[in-house]
């Protein structure tokens, strides 16, 4: 039976930065890195933003050039669907009815789109953003669409419709919940952005409930609302979050509900099998304390390097600070710290300025940051999230002050 | 063609296959330097792709915008050569340049 000392499933950021962290690490041992799709690893981030605007070629989003993989010795093996994952003979199976044995098992899968579940949601016309191959069908459709509804105002939804304003297309963004962001932000910034993009000619919509798509000859035509009204549509993008693609791992066995649970050192309860990235449901101390999944390119790669460190022996916890970042239109959007749970949020400058700060405030401690087009407050904000600080709020709302100005008061 | 001469954490000196019009970020990235991560993937939004720019024009050893210097401030490594090397775009006009990467953070 073929075996690798290490086997990577996924080759996202977690899978691609896994296996380069081994190797900067020393481990001498086989690697192969296993991805359902056809490329080598690539940036995720610019599917709704550079790359789908046509501002960067797929080469220039490749994570690491092919030759650096082979120079490594870390064996590619794409367009494999691993379907099983056999604990005790620690083995996978794929859908092509290959088989591999592991040493050790990083599993680094991600999600994949949550799909609509009324009728029509998978016509032709209807479209995720989660890979390339999603991104290519809407560029080659795009030549003949004029409007387009988009299904979620989360980052992926309103990044999209910006380039999509860019390229001139005619755009209406449906947002279930009564503001765009809410899972991520507090309403300033929602109200902010979505200004926004209705000042970009965005037809932003919240509080609306989709009923179905229509269609004419198996192609989508138009959005049916909760109320009867039809949202004309010659493509509809749906971002409406991601299912962790853990299934083979569950029915291994492993602990896990939303994601697979994994301890400080990205372990699951199944021995030799780590999880890191979007899919790792974990504790993390920037939630108090929660079990929680992260979807972004630090968390990937930060769990990427405890799997690789843990596995080369060397037991280090994953602490790291969560941080984010969207670009819309002209607004370059940095996050630092969760801002689940706040309690109070300080506005820092005028959001009129198209630059300013959200800090959010837990029982008194600065728990996040939300910078727009305001890098300072960003990279001076992360300590104040780090410590948790307490800083008199009437300071904090001081723009003209910088954070790090900003001492703790006497306790 | 642009020189491009880069000293790894390491120590080690290697001169690149420099391609202009690409980011020093790039270039390191496809000369297999795997200790540059940038993970914001070149958009200055992170400060994962630090470099000193130890030798070269002037202009390509300052920070090309204020994003870049706030950004550059977040290292323990800030020397006054700092670049984030995704915002130095390689040219000919540069010239040779000596780039050494920065201690991670």
């Amino acid at each position: 039976m073929d075996k690798r000392d290490v086997v990577i499933v996924g080759a996202g950021h977690g899978g691609a930065q896994a296996a380069i962290a081994l190797r900067q690490l020393g481990f001498v041992g086989s690697i192969a890195v296993i991805g359902n799709e056809p490329e080598l690893p690539y940036e995720r981030p610019p599917l709704s933003k550079e790359y789908f605007a046509g501002d960067k070629t797929f080469e220039r989003i490749l994570i690491r050039p092919a030759a650096f993989w082979a120079e490594r010795h870390v064996d590619m093996l794409l367009s494999t669907e691993v379907t099983a994952v056999d604990a005790k003979a620690k083995r996978l199976s794929f859908a092509n009815g290959g088989r591999l044995d592991y040493g050790a098992l990083i599993w680094a899968t991600g999600g994949t789109p949550r799909k609509l579940t009324c009728s029509g949601h998978d016509l032709k016309g209807v479209h995720a953003v989660r890979t390339r191959a999603d991104v290519l069908k809407m560029m080659d459709e795009l030549p003949a669409v004029t409007q387009v509804v988009i299904i979620g105002g989360g980052y992926i939804g309103l990044e999209a419709a910006a380039v999509l304003r860019k390229f001139g297309k005619r755009v209406v963004l449906l947002e279930a919940l009564d503001r765009v962001l809410a899972r991520v932000a507090g309403p300033e910034l929602s109200r902010f952005y979505e200004a926004e993009h209705r000042a970009h000619g965005v037809d932003l919509r919240t509080s609306v409930r989709v009923e179905c798509i229509e269609e004419k000859d198996g192609r989508v035509t138009g959005v049916r609302l909760a109320g009867g009204e039809i949202v004309t549509a010659d493509m509809v993008i749906v971002g409406i979050g991601i299912i962790p693609a853990v299934e083979p791992l569950i029915a291994a066995g492993a602990q896990g509900s939303n994601g697979v649970t994994v301890d400080e050192f990205c372990r699951t309860s199944l021995p030799d099998v780590y999880a890191i990235g979007d899919c790792a449901a974990h504790a993390n101390g920037f939630a108090d304390g929660a079990t929680i999944r992260l979807e972004s390119v630090q968390n990937a790669n930060d769990q990427a390097t405890t799997a690789a460190k843990a596995i080369t022996g060397n037991l280090e916890p994953y602490t790291a600070a969560p941080w984010f970042w969207s670009n819309q239109y002209a607004l370059k959007l940095q996050t630092v710290g969760l801002s689940i749970g706040f309690d109070r949020t300080v506005l820092r400058g005028d959001s009129a300025t198209r630059s300013f700060s959200v800090v959010y405030l837990k029982n008194g401690h600065v728990i996040a940051l939300d910078c727009v087009n305001a890098v300072k407050d960003y990279v001076q904000g992360k300590k104040l999230v780090e410590t948790r600080a307490e800083i008199d709020l009437k300071l904090l709302a001081d723009a003209a002050k910088p954070l790090k100005e900003l001492t703790l008061p006497a306790s | 063609m642009p020189k491009l001469i880069v000293i790894g954490r390491s120590g080690a000196e290697k001169e690149v296959e420099a391609s202009s019009g690409l980011s020093v970020m790039e270039n390191l990235r496809n000369a297999g330097f795997d200790e540059v991560l940038a993970l914001c993937g070149g958009c200055c939004s992170c400060a994962t792709c630090h470099v000193y720019v130890e030798h070269g024009p002037t202009e390509a050893r300052v920070p090309g915008s204020d994003d870049e210097n706030s950004l550059l401030d977040s290292s323990d490594h800030r020397r006054a050569d700092s670049r984030l090397s995704c915002q130095l775009i390689l040219t000919d006009a540069l010239g040779e340049l000596i780039v050494r990467i920065a201690p991670g953070d």
